[in-house]
């Protein structure tokens, strides 16, 4: 083979791999916006008027995972199932705030974390690499930790809101999630980045319950009720 | 960090801290799923870390045989030489071997990062190798097809299904890998040809510029539809080019007014000069 034919070889191979790209890209741009409809739906939780909706918001949040699901069902037809981490970058910001927008609304709905089963359910997607599409365990964390930092301003939010009780349970909450990240042995990656900032929403969150607790507000609380 | 936080907690709340330690048992569901990320993490960690430590292995045996390979210019028989680096990179196909048992079963792309360099400078190598011995660029199915490797595999229950117990592992070169493994080439190729001109040897440095102006080419044909380090590379690539042209034109203006045994002299205090610039790229 001459060195031209080779090359030209190389370049078929790189339009081709450039094409696919592209085309994961333009999907990948509707996930986005879909993603902020869904966040925009579920920031009103933050509104005061908000708090007495929760149920409703979660369920227009819910319908619109619909959308979501048949666009990851458009994505994985973009590109060979077995090259997933190729174009991994491609799509791994948007499925992290998903993963965070799942865990949100299940939070929302049930005061528990969601696993990463349910995430994969709620996207239409695999927990396991060889069945298909699949979410990364790092990116389920990092959805996990984006909902931490939700989770430290709804509870500022629901004080000012006259909720005095949700700020404990968030504590608890994020108490027990600093706890599982803990055992985790992470290196020097974006996950543990942003797992560093996990310390100061606990922190918030911890200041606000002492406000409360400081000024009885909180009697009617599970955790800090023993006092 | 843990202690620290710890105590800003007993001196703020000394119930959060309670809940924390209550709600550290490994009962909780929480902390029962993170335990599993966990053994997953360090898994895909471990594997990560053994994949570097290999392809650091395949980096440093491939530079040794480009080593050995710019001995061809001033020994006398070349073939021993190129035999002798043949054996090397069996060596150092054998620890592809260990990467692509690694890899079994993965998808390749995820640990990708973790031996690309190996397997670049193992791509110069065996590319230089074969422009010694055929005057010419392997291609990329050359190289994947010298990397496929049996496993000879008792204890694998799925090693029955196939014939003989066998199992056939192969490791592919990615394109991108390819490329930048023979853009490397052309710097070893300007370095060979610049040993060789020291040692009188007229005819190489024309064979080598032909070749690197036809490299050159077929990357400008490329241009910056390819990975992102192929155009940093381009650069080093047209000073390599540069320099190789430069001691043609040399040879030639020169080579007609000094007397052959002369020539040697004048190239050597080129080389210096050469190898001073590198320095400074």
């Amino acid at each position: 083979m001459s060195v031209t034919e080779m090359f030209t070889y190389i370049q078929g191979f790189l339009s081709a791999d450039q094409d696919v790209r592209e085309d994961i890209r333009k999907v990948v741009q509707v996930l986005e916006q879909t993603a902020r409809e869904i966040l925009t739906v579920l920031q009103s939780v933050h509104q005061p008027s908000g708090f007495k909706e929760i149920p409703s918001k979660c369920t227009k949040a819910r319908e619109l995972f619909c959308t979501v699901r048949t666009h990851i069902a458009d994505l994985k037809t973009k590109f060979p199932v077995e090259q997933y981490y190729r174009f991994h970058e491609h799509w791994r910001f948007v499925l992290q705030r998903l993963a965070f927008l799942a865990a949100f609304v299940v939070y929302l709905e049930t005061e528990t974390l969601v696993t990463r089963e349910e995430v994969a359910k709620i996207l239409d997607i695999q927990v396991v690499r060889e069945k298909g599409f699949h979410l990364d365990v790092e990116d389920y964390l990092a959805g996990v930790l984006i909902m931490a930092s939700e989770l430290s301003r709804l509870a500022v939010n629901s004080v000012t809101a006259g909720d005095y009780t949700r700020p404990l349970r968030i504590s608890n909450f994020i108490n027990e999630l600093d706890s599982g990240f803990r055992l985790l042995n992470l290196k020097n990656d974006p996950l543990r980045k942003r797992y560093d900032g996990l310390k100061y929403d606990v922190k918030k969150i911890e200041e606000v319950v002492y406000d409360l607790s400081i000024r009885g507000l909180a009697k009617e609380g599970e955790a800090g009720g023993d006092k | 960090m843990n202690k620290r936080e710890a105590e800003g907690c007993a001196r703020k709340n000394a119930d959060a801290a309670q809940d924390r330690d209550l709600s550290a048992n490994p009962s909780s569901p929480i902390v029962a799923s993170f335990k599993v990320f966990q053994q997953e993490l360090d898994t895909k960690h471990d594997k990560y870390e053994r994949l570097v430590k290999i392809s650091r292995d395949v980096t440093i045996e491939s530079k040794r045989t480009i080593f050995l390979l710019h001995r061809v210019t001033n020994v006398q028989d070349p073939e021993e030489v190129v035999n002798e680096a043949d054996v090397k990179l069996d060596a150092v196909r054998q620890k592809i071997g260990l990467i692509a048992e690694e890899l079994r079963g993965e998808d390749i792309y995820q640990f990708h990062r973790a031996f690309t360099p190996g397997i670049q400078e193992y791509v110069e190598a065996v590319s230089f190798q074969h422009y010694i011995r055929h005057r010419s660029l392997i291609s990329l199915e050359e190289i994947n097809a010298r990397l496929v490797f049996m496993k000879a595999e008792k204890e694998e229950p799925k090693g029955a299904d196939l014939p003989m117990g066998a199992q056939v592992l192969t490791f592919q070169v990615t394109p991108a890998d390819y490329l930048l493994g023979v853009a490397d080439l052309t710097g070893e190729l300007m370095r060979m040809c610049i040993s060789s001109v020291g040692n009188g040897d007229i005819d190489t440095p024309f064979k080598l510029s032909q070749f690197l102006r036809q490299i050159h080419d077929g990357f400008s044909y490329i241009g910056n539809t390819g990975p992102y380090e192929v155009s940093k590379k381009l650069h080093t690539l047209r000073q390599s080019l540069g320099k190789v042209e430069d001691a043609c034109y040399t040879l030639r203006v020169r080579g007609s007014e000094i007397p052959k045994h002369m020539l040697a002299d004048v190239f050597s205090s080129r080389n210096t000069l050469i190898d001073t610039e590198e320095g400074v790229v």
